[in-house]
């Protein structure tokens, strides 16, 4: 995925009302491009061009469905350690070696490894938690999700 | 928000996105031999459920600038915190936002991945949490990433 941000002139004002108008949703409907399209001004095939286009220069990272992790069957635990700065490169190689691991950040504080655990079934997070504080030997923190609130996350293109 | 095998199936089709073509449902429903009827019919239905949050386009944040982000992270009082988070998640510069158990040294119960233009934004997205929070924020802090050390996709697997 593009981590840098793309030149001024890359999207022109159609582009940009696109990535705002289809952040808000897409319809579940036969011919949806010419639905969505007709609300921009645009034919079907010309906003399936566009949407390549923008898909090609790295400006979307997704279109489709988004699904609850959960409700597809997965347990999930995000998880911290803290690991000592001389043991950091050896403990990062343990943890990665994981599978189960989906990512893993270094992050600026006392807790500075967080890393997500993903699995089928939730016996799977404490199993793998419990395998890394055994080769570590350094504790895992388990964080798993009370609720999940609504996000309203939308990016001003 | 129970699935079942062709659900599982449909799940399997789109999880990678859309097709780009001008009959994207169809497209999916020729691919698992039903039709495009009951593929837009079990969509709607699982995004009635849950199961599907949204269809939409995700755009990438980093590509329009949003390059800074930090994990902030709250302790509130327990009997706002669900009624509080709600209004976190709701703010259109949060990205996750979850309530989750305290741990030994650990006092935060609210997590909330905030993003900006550069930290300097981000700081004051966090002033906003903040003052939205109000007396019931007993402490904050917020935790930059310094490095990406793995990431993969979530992967669902036993699909089928």
């Amino acid at each position: 995925m593009r981590r840098k941000p793309l030149p001024d002139d890359a999207l022109d004002a159609t582009d940009r009302a696109i990535l705002n108008a289809l952040q808000e949703g897409f319809p579940i409907a036969p011919h949806p491009f010419d639905t969505a399209g007709a609300e921009l001004g645009l034919a079907g095939e010309a906003l399936i061009a566009r949407i390549l286009r923008l898909r090609e220069i790295g400006a979307i990272t997704r279109f489709g469905p988004f699904f609850d992790a959960a409700a597809m069957g997965g347990a999930f635990c995000l998880c911290a350690m803290e690991v000592p700065a001389e043991r950091f490169e050896e403990v990062m190689t343990l943890v990665n070696d994981h599978d189960e691991v989906a990512h893993n950040y270094e992050r600026n504080h006392r807790l500075n490894m967080w890393f997500v655990l993903a699995d089928v079934a939730p016996e799977g997070i404490d199993r793998v938690a419990d395998e890394i504080e055994g080769e570590t030997g350094l504790r895992v923190l388990r964080f798993p999700k009370l609720e999940e609130f609504f996000i309203g996350f939308r990016v001003a293109a | 928000m129970s699935i079942d095998a062709i659900d599982k199936r449909l799940i399997g089709a789109t999880q990678a996105g859309l097709p780009l073509t001008p009959e994207p449902y169809a497209e999916i429903a020729r691919q698992l031999g039903i039709d495009e009827a009951e593929v837009i019919d079990r969509m709607q239905s699982m995004q009635a459920r849950g199961v599907i949050r949204r269809v939409a386009l995700a755009p990438n944040h980093y590509a329009l600038g949003m390059v800074a982000n930090g994990m902030s992270v709250w302790d509130v009082v327990d009997d706002r915190a669900s009624e509080l988070g709600a209004k976190v998640g709701a703010l259109d510069f949060v990205s996750h936002c979850y309530l989750r158990p305290r741990a030994e040294g650990w006092p935060y119960n609210l997590f909330a991945m905030v993003h900006g233009h550069d930290r300097a934004e981000v700081e004051t997205k966090r002033a906003e949490i903040a003052a939205l929070l109000g007396p019931a924020c007993r402490a904050q802090d917020i935790l930059y990433s310094t490095r990406i050390l793995k990431k993969t996709g979530l992967r669902l697997r036993g699909e089928g």
